[in-house]
């Protein structure tokens, strides 16, 4: 459906859109009916045209329309004058678009012309000043186009009178056409040094929503804060702009190096996303009603009977681009993931080895020193998958090249590595050095593959390797070629081993503008870099992904970890959350920063263990040990200035807790692997906060110190310096938790002291669930290939408990393409564990048998039977521990991919 | 299954050579496993079935039971390594896909093919002893000779230094004879000459003392604004010439620090407070929302090009400084450096070389002092210095004295300690 908005005052017509979506969504996109040029609209992060669905009118009146949003119960209520929507199921309204009536839509324009009809303003003075001005609209005729489909087929809308505009606001009035002069920095804008020729003026674009009923916002990172929003009335709202932020400050709302421009509001009741997909610098206003009150105003609020529902108001503001909105209307919270997955994608499923440990560190100083780490994981007895060389291993900075002097022959090295079934990770950064005797700039620049400057001439900044040029990577050619560059002929010396790491990618430009490039310079179509900046690090990380994959003639998952990224980057590795520092807050702060990242889509999130800037003390680097082990992505890295720190070399104490901590990993990786499969499928993150499992247990809204992986597994790390005890709440209204290495059973909900020492990670399986491990640690993941599986089967209060478990190569798309994968099913109940297929289109053979069952809750049987089809009932070995109720069944040795049932009796 | 019908197939090839046992064992534990008995874990913990060993099952806590299987987390496979060293590798490296015995029979059944390399590594192993041992040979003789030298040259050396030693001493009494002749001399002189001093002082220390007593009588009663006696804190902090930390107001700290520090008696608060106060912290050049561009940053750049003004310099400035302390002989330097507090970097050559701050006696006893093991055969790398060169840098290691790296495109060398 389509509609027209009049500005009341400058009489500039936009053209509005609203779209029904499958999957219980609405798209509301606004442009300008017909700008001067063509405003940005953000390609490559929607994974296809959404389906559409009918949007049928099901009632009207002289000023407004009340369309039906397919079958969800769902009514949009669209209001001509003033503009307005507001969304409602059943009786309830679940949320408004432009309440305040702060629709803003700085329209294209000649310069020194005398429309300046309306308050612009450079965006970063926007804040201040905005009282905002659009209005109106004029209903037009159902569009005919494509996907919008009309209701009401064929009479135009009974002409809806109000083809004339009406204003509104007093307010705005005082904004009028009298308002002469032009805002300065309309025009052109100087940020210390750097000046921004705004070459098209003022582009900008916001919109107001409002949420009542809610008082919990998550998202929108990258940030270096709680995980819950906060209010930001009276200060600098949420910022997104990729930006490589030097030693970033904590519980700050600065820009950091990635966005992603999803908000989600929760409360008891229901869940719901706001996706803002514009790639300027992005400014995100929260204010709430509630945010001033004290509990206890709350509370008086409740008992006077009165006191206004507690809501949430939400603004967001572009520089430029147009808007495109979409409503992820839940109702759950994994409704919500389902929906944005099914936008922007879901997490590519990474070969397993990913999930494993890396050993990071800028730099591993040479072929010998790079020897020496990978034997020390030998010597030592801890496992390890990855060793990584950051930028130093490159002849002068130039990527894709070797230090010949320190990596005299890396093809040896390499293949060293993979006869310990080790990987390794090379660092390629979008900076090229300019240099004529480097083939890559001579090849980029005589392609014309460069950004350029507003002027045309290739755009040059300061980086690692001196002066460099930037690829145009929104150009799809130019990331044809840049993939063309990891084939096995073109990198010199990569092997299937190999894979890639791209920093810098916000991208980081040392004496741009906060450390980034020029707004004004020009990306392939014309389009300023200001409309795709946030974009830049997303095409990065993607064409280095296809790089990867199509080396192997798209055989072999690719592994590419970025700092930058944005919607939808998940569809190309992993991220980390940039340069941290040695220090416990740094540590503490990587869990809302990643749980954060999860509820966006992006699952495959880490932060340096050990921190990157400075040195940890000995207690500090195992507690880092310890809370990676239970996050995604499980990389210790370190600065350059910073001593050494492999687990080693803190005495014998220290390297056995890091031994266990980084072991406790690699036994988890089946349940690692399949709920990374689960994010792949389904779109539902892999590190969860609580609330997203118990969503109507309003505790859990807040807690960010403990977080879920799966649903099975609740972790609450100690954090805390010299910790004595840490308090963990356990959620689930008669729900039951065993703590994963005691195996002691806990009853929820309730605030369970848990003391500790430096060997603990406290850790909990919830009652009702099944976890695979593999606890036969070897020195990488990819040795443990044919091990045998465990099965740890926590029993609810009922007696019943359920899992599942993926397998497949561990590296290849043939689960995709060819189907070949086991999605088993576990489930208990009656005393009988059963084994089934949980997808019958997977067909794989796996060598791994099952080694034990462990079932925690369980009483002595007399005897215990398993029973294959076909085949005869044998008799399993048992052992019982009554203090603890452990039952460890013996060896039931059966193929993993096999039907079966365990009967206890 | 595979497992079970590789296993007996396997064990038969191994056992037509070998001692009967089972596999992972080393000859020393055979007699711990006896077929025809139940078999007791190694720790004593618990007893199973002989059947349950090497089941690929772990069944005992110290894994003992599976000595040729990964299934033991704490367990240890014993490979015979014929022709070569036997050895235990960790149980996880059993089967891993990863060849760690040179006899191949850690991965009987992983489906990697690891070749028998024990042959090749013990004929070369036998090569490597013929050569160390040629080696040591040599070694000892130039030891011997080395010992030889550097007694005969120590004792010379001692000769020397006595000789220096016993002149010394010659001069030393020389000079205190003629001293004594002249404190002879002057004594009346001397005698006369501090009684007049003396009194002359006690004069004047009676003229201070009233002076002083008035001026703080004077100075309290102008603190003591209420004139009750007492200097309160309000009182202080009338008096903007007491603020220390220049804020333009004085502090109840501040001033009670005034108060301690003032009086006598009151001998509190001797360090200031507000001087270390309000220092820059690294956070506070940030842009809005923004960062602060690295190249302002403290940290050293690694391999920053020619045209950037790099501040590795500043960092090496900061690690010679360093590098002078530990290097000790605190005084010296600064006699050389005439009062200077900062030193160019063009001007370390001249006081650097200690020798020639030195005496020769003085560095004769430092030489002999040295630990030169302990028949003095190391005593020949005295004065002797080796350079390493590598891609950027020159190290030099001079064995007693000093070791240090200098960029090899010029720059400042850096002490290493």
């Amino acid at each position: 459906m389509k509609l027209q908005l009049i500005n009341e005052v400058n009489k500039v017509p936009l053209l509005l859109e609203l779209v029904g979506l499958q999957g219980n969504m609405t798209r509301i996109k606004i442009n300008e009916l017909s700008p001067l040029r063509p405003r940005y609209e953000v390609p490559d992060v929607l994974v296809r045209d959404p389906p559409t669905t009918w949007l049928a009118v099901t009632g009207r009146d002289e000023n407004s329309v009340e369309l039906s949003l397919g079958d969800s119960g769902h009514k949009l209520i669209l209001t001509g004058k003033p503009f307005r929507m507001d969304l409602l199921q059943g009786r309830e309204l679940v949320l408004s678009v432009n309440p305040r009536g702060l629709l803003h839509f700085e329209h294209l324009r000649h310069r020194k012309d005398s429309f300046s009809d309306k308050v612009s303003s450079s965006v970063g003075s926007l804040w201040d000043k905005i009282k905002s001005l659009f209005y109106r609209e004029e209903p037009k005729e159902p569009a005919p186009e494509g996907g919008a489909a009309g209701e009401e087929p064929e009479p135009a809308v009974p002409e809806d009178q109000e083809s004339s505009e009406k204003s509104t606001k007093s307010e705005e009035v005082s904004d009028g056409p009298d308002r002469a002069e032009e805002e300065l920095g309309s025009w052109e804008e100087t940020f210390k040094t750097h000046t921004d020729s705004k070459p098209n003026g003022p582009t900008s674009v916001g919109l107001d929503f409002s949420l009542p009923g809610f008082e919990h916002v998550y998202g929108i990172p990258e940030h270096a804060d709680n995980l819950r929003l906060r209010t930001t009335e009276g200060g600098d709202p949420y910022r997104l702009y990729n930006l490589d932020v030097f030693q970033y400050e904590l519980y700050n709302l600065m820009a950091l190096y990635g966005s992603v421009p999803l908000l989600l509001a929760h409360n008891t009741q229901r869940t719901l996303g706001i996706f803002w997909l514009n790639a300027a610098e992005t400014w995100v206003d929260i204010s709430s009603n509630t945010a001033g009150k004290t509990l206890f105003g709350k509370m008086l609020d409740y008992m006077h009977g009165g006191g206004e529902t507690p809501q949430t108001d939400v603004r967001w503001m572009s520089e430029s681009g147009i808007i495109d909105v979409f409503l992820l209307l839940g109702p759950a919270p994994s409704d919500v993931f389902r929906q944005y997955t099914a936008l922007t994608g879901t997490q590519a499923l990474p070969p397993l080895f990913a999930m494993a440990y890396h050993q990071s560190r800028w730099n591993y100083n040479d072929e010998e020193d790079v020897a020496a780490v990978d034997e020390g994981f030998d010597t030592h007895d801890i496992p390890c998958d990855v060793i990584w060389l950051d930028i130093e291993h490159t002849d002068g900075k130039r990527y894709f090249t070797w230090d010949t002097n320190k990596f005299p022959q890396p093809r040896n090295m390499l293949g060293r590595l993979a006869a310990k079934r080790r990987k390794m990770v090379s660092i390629v950064d979008p900076h090229i050095k300019v240099d004529s005797g480097y083939q890559v700039h001579n090849e980029i620049r005589s392609r014309g593959f460069y950004v350029k400057t507003k002027d045309g001439s290739d755009y040059e900044g300061w980086c690692w390797p001196g002066s460099a040029g930037y690829p145009d990577f929104t150009n799809p050619e130019m990331r044809t070629w840049w993939a063309s560059m990891f084939s096995y002929d073109q990198y010199e010396a990569s092997m299937e081993n190999l894979y890639i790491w791209n920093d810098m990618n916000e991208p980081s430009v040392f004496n741009g503008p906060e450390v980034t490039m020029y707004k004004d310079a020009l990306h392939q179509g014309g389009w300023e870099h200001r409309d795709v900046h946030n974009l830049y690090g997303l095409y990065v990380q993607m064409a280095t992904a296809q790089g990867l994959e199509q080396r192997s003639g798209g055989l072999e998952r690719p592994f590419v970890l970025s700092r930058a990224f944005f919607a939808g980057s998940q569809r190309y590795g992993a991220v980390w959350t940039g340069d941290n520092a040695a220090e416990w807050d740094h540590m503490k702060i990587s869990i809302p920063m990643c749980l954060s990242l999860a509820l966006v889509g992006i699952s495959f999130c880490g932060a340096d263990v050990g921190g990157f800037f400075k040195s940890p003390d000995a207690e500090l680097l195992v507690r880092w040990y310890q809370v990676g082990a239970y996050q995604p992505f499980y990389r210790a890295h370190a600065h350059l200035d910073t001593v050494r720190r492999e687990p080693w070399l803190f005495g014998e104490e220290n390297k056995a807790l890091i031994r266990a901590a980084i072991r406790q990993r690699y036994a988890l990786l089946p349940y690692w692997y399949t709920t990374f499969y689960h994010s792949y499928r389904s779109g539902q993150p892999v590190m969860r906060p609580l609330w997203v499992e118990y969503p109507d247990d309003v505790t859990t809204f807040s807690i960010d110190d403990q977080f879920l992986i799966g649903n099975a597994l609740l972790v609450h790390p100690v954090t805390e310096q010299g910790a004595q005890g840490v308090q963990i709440y356990l959620p689930g209204k008669g729900e039951v938790w065993y703590d994963v290495h005691s195996h002691q059973k806990h009853h929820a909900p309730q605030m369970l002291y848990m003391p500790v020492t430096m060997s603990s990670i406290p850790a909990y399986q919830r009652g009702g669930s099944i976890v695979p491990r593999k606890e036969r640690v070897r020195r990488s993941s990819d040795c443990m290939y044919h091990d045998p599986y465990t099965l740890y089967v926590a029993l609810s209060p009922q007696g019943t408990a359920e899992g599942d478990l993926f397998i497949d190569d561990g590296h290849t798309y043939n689960f995709e393409s060819k189907a070949q994968y086991l999605h088993r099913h576990f489930s208990f109940a009656s005393n009988t564990l059963t084994a089934r297929s949980a997808d019958s289109k997977g067909i794989f053979e796996s060598p791994a048998w099952i080694e034990r069952v462990v079932i925690l809750g369980a009483g002595k049987p007399a005897a215990v039977f398993l029973r294959q089809p076909g085949m005869a009932e044998t008799r399993l070995d048992f052992q019982h521990e009554p203090e603890t109720s452990v039952l460890t069944l013996r060896k039931p040795g059966v193929n993993i991919g096999a039907n079966w049932s365990i009967s206890l009796r | 299954m595979l497992l079970p019908l590789l296993l007996p197939v396997l064990s038969a090839l191994v056992s037509a050579v070998e001692v009967k046992r089972p596999r992972g064992v080393s000859l020393t534990n055979h007699h711990f496993y006896e077929e025809s008995k139940p078999f007791t874990c190694l720790d004593g913990s618990s007893t199973i079935a002989f059947d349950w060993v090497n089941d690929d099952y772990c069944d005992c806590q110290d894994g003992s039971d599976e000595p040729g299987t990964s299934a033991c987390p704490t367990g240890r496979f014993h490979c015979t390594n014929a022709g070569y060293r036997p050895q235990y590798i960790p149980s996880s490296r059993v089967n891993d896909g990863v060849c760690d015995c040179c006899d191949a029979t850690d991965e009987y059944n992983s489906g990697f093919v690891c070749e028998n390399t024990c042959k090749e590594m013990g004929r070369k192993e036998r090569e490597t002893l013929a050569q160390m041992a040629e080696v040591a040979r040599e070694g000892f003789q130039l030891k011997q000779v080395l010992i030889e030298e550097a007694s005969k040259g120590r004792e010379d050396k001692q000769r020397t230094l006595a000789e220096l030693q016993e002149g010394k001493k010659s001069l030393e009494e020389q000079v205190e004879t003629l001293r004594s002749g002249k404190e002879t001399a002057e004594k009346p002189e001397k005698e006369a000459k501090e009684i007049h001093q003396k009194k002359w002082e006690e004069q004047k220390a009676a003229e201070m003392a009233a002076r002083e007593q008035a001026r703080a009588s004077e100075a309290f009663q102008e603190l003591d604004d209420d004139g009750d006696g007492l200097v309160s804190v309000a009182e202080l902090q009338t008096h903007a010439e007491l603020d220390v930390d220049g804020d333009g107001t004085l502090s109840e700290t501040e001033a009670q620090v005034w108060r301690g520090a003032a009086f006598p008696g009151a001998q509190r608060g001797a360090a200031f407070p507000g001087g270390q106060r309000g220092m820059a912290f690294p956070g506070g050049r940030r842009s809005p929302g923004g960062g602060v561009p690295r190249e302002e940053a403290p940290e050293p750049q690694p391999d920053l090009s020619p045209e950037q003004p790099a501040p590795e310099d500043d960092y090496e400035e900061e690690e010679e400084e360093e590098g002078d302390d530990e290097e000790s002989n605190e005084e010296e330097p600064k006699v050389a450096r005439g009062g200077a507090v900062t030193w160019p970097s063009w001007g370390r050559s001249l006081w650097r070389p200690q020798s020639l701050q030195q005496s020769p006696h003085e560095n004769l006893e430092k030489e002999i002092s040295f630990d030169f093991g302990p028949q003095g055969e190391f005593a020949y790398l005295y004065s002797q210095c080796y350079e390493l060169t590598t891609n950027e840098y020159v190290y030099r290691l001079c064995p007693f004295n000093r070791v240090s790296q200098k960029p090899k495109h010029g720059g400042a060398e850096t002490n290493l300690g």
